[in-house]
């Protein structure tokens, strides 16, 4: 019973919005160059299904490969800043101020850099965008250890790295997971804007491009539908590695 | 006789803000192998500076400490501690809990070995059936009993324990002293008990050393000359109620407020 509601009231919740998507559009007479409706989608698919297959799997992959650089590079800078005052001290103003960069503006610069590197110039900006709360929640993580968790093992002599590795390391990973659904988010973000704006991009955003280029607002609409769907792919993807990885951080329910 | 403990002349200060806050001041206590050494002390005056100079977590500015003919640089396998806090691993079951000191003790044990040793201890202080759950899902009393089985899976020489008991109530905390002697009985250690607790020291101590104010000096050493298999009643015993009452002067003197009552 609860399995079956688990599924069936988000899946009720989007048809719901479907609904009255299609009701807005039929309720203002707007024509399918003005607004597509739900009911113009499925003719999109079917007759760009290879395509959408193919821009999709581009777009996941170049995502997750900027995702995973950013797992390994915030662990790492997290770990640098949770350990050092000095490093935490120098790095943060301008972790923060490369964070505030508007990231569209990186894009041309990437272009320039990189000329031609497209699946590089994808991944790289994935990464760019979201390496930051990683890095910032492992640093807080390690750096709020209070010191009764690491007197366990210190009283036995244990060394450094093995206080990290059983105490520290379990110990950030709510909050590790916690940066990283905010990450996954951007990541594809960052994925989706160099699609978009750079010329002969690949990836669903270059196939968005194409049907505004065209004029084809069904399609236009059917791509965002499918980003909404690997968004929601990737966000649950996490959440479910949470689940295995820090499951033991979730509260009892009631 | 030799000492397994020899707290010699230790003096310790911090360094804060305002300057140096003289903590122990030529602190001198010695602890016979075997025995149950309790102290007893002003709050504040430099109790968990004591365990942590002990345990080698920190280094005392003058004097020395010496563990078993050795002096203590640098903590030792040797050594169990129990805190104040009981903090368990959360991402761990109980019996991970307990078994975590022997992975960096003796890495070598078998993993069926070190179950095994740590399912006994958890039977001996009334957890078996918790061993699968996560702290979260125990009571305070029993997660400091968990905690007492941690700090001496690894069969350590010492036991060094920080108020284990202070944030429980009255009667769990009689049943853990019960366990403490049990477990005593069970494999014997030396152990140093911080205690606020003055029947808690006279029920397990065979000696309770009382702490000036702060910076600590040795103010008064008292030997409890009760038999080894105490029972809760023997706290009635005319005898032990003398004991408590001097010790009660004591700290009352260590507190500052000697006085007014005799
Ligand atoms: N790391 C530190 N830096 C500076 N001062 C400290 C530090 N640790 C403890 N102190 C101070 O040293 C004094 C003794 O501390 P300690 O924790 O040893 O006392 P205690 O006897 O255990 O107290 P309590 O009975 O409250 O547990 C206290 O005044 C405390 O404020
Ligand atoms: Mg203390």
């Amino acid at each position: 019973m609860e399995r079956v509601q688990k599924i069936a009231v988000p899946l009720a919740a989007i048809i719901a919005f479907l609904a009255l998507w299609e009701l807005i559009v039929w309720a203002n007479n707007w024509p399918n160059y003005v607004m597509a409706s739900p009911s113009d989608l499925p003719a999109a698919y079917a007759r760009f299904w290879n395509l959408f297959l193919v821009m999709g799997w581009q777009t996941l992959w170049r995502t997750i490969l900027g995702l995973a650089l950013a797992v390994v590079f915030g662990t790492l800078l997290g770990m640098i800043m949770g350990f050092s005052k000095l490093a935490r001290d120098a790095l943060y103003p301008l972790l923060v101020g490369f964070n505030a960069v508007p990231k569209a503006t990186l894009v041309p610069v990437l272009a320039l850099l990189f000329i031609g590197q497209h699946d590089f110039n994808t991944v790289l900006m994935a990464f760019l965008i979201s390496f930051f709360p990683i890095a910032v929640s492992v640093g807080i993580g390690l750096s709020t250890l209070e010191p009764e968790y690491r007197d366990i093992l210190a009283a036995l002599g244990a060394s450094k790295f093995t206080i990290f590795r059983k105490i520290a390391l379990p110990k950030t990973l709510p909050e590790f997971f916690g940066a990283l659904k905010v990450s996954v988010t951007l990541a594809f973000i960052g994925t989706n804007l160099v699609e978009i704006v750079s010329p002969h991009g690949r990836g669903l955003g270059a196939l968005f491009k194409s049907g505004e280029t065209n004029g084809d607002y069904p399609l236009m609409f059917a791509v965002l539908i499918a980003l909404a769907f690997l968004g929601i792919l990737l966000y649950y993807g996490v959440v479910a590695l949470e689940k295995i990885f820090a499951g033991w951080a979730e509260r009892a329910p009631g | 006789m030799k000492h397994l403990i020899d707290i010699k002349g230790v003096s310790h200060a911090y360094k804060t803000k305002h300057g140096p806050l003289p903590v122990l001041d030529g602190l001198t206590v010695e602890v016979p192998k075997g025995e149950f050494c309790a102290v007893v002390g002003p709050s504040g005056c430099g109790k968990s500076t004591l365990t942590r100079l002990v345990s080698g977590l920190m280094r005392p500015d003058r004097g020395t400490v010496i563990l078993d003919g050795q002096e203590v640089t640098s903590p030792r396998k040797t050594v169990g501690m129990a805190f104040q806090n009981p903090v368990m691993l959360e991402w761990r079951t109980i019996l991970e809990n307990v078994m975590l000191p022997l992975e960096i003790v003796a890495p070598e044990m078998k993993k069926s070995d070190a179950e095994a040793r740590a399912m006994h201890l958890l039977e001996m202080v009334g957890l078996k059936g918790f061993e699968n759950k996560r702290p979260s899902e125990l009571s305070g009393g029993m997660r400091q009993r968990a905690s007492l089985c941690r700090a001496i899976v690894h069969k350590p020489q010492v036991l060094i324990m920080d108020e284990p008991f202070g944030a429980l109530d009255n009667f769990t905390r009689e049943d853990l002293w019960q366990t403490m002697r049990d477990l005593r009985a069970a494999e014997p250690f030396t152990c140093v008990l911080i205690t606020h607790d003055l029947r808690e020291s006279v029920f397990l101590g065979d000696q309770v050393i009382v702490l000036s104010g702060r910076p600590a000096r040795t103010q008064y050493v008292l030997n409890v000359d009760l038999p080894a298999d105490r029972t809760i009643d023997i706290l009635y015993d005319p005898k032990a109620v003398d004991m408590l009452h001097v010790l009660r002067d004591q700290i009352r003197i260590a507190q500052g407020r000697d006085g007014g009552l005799h």
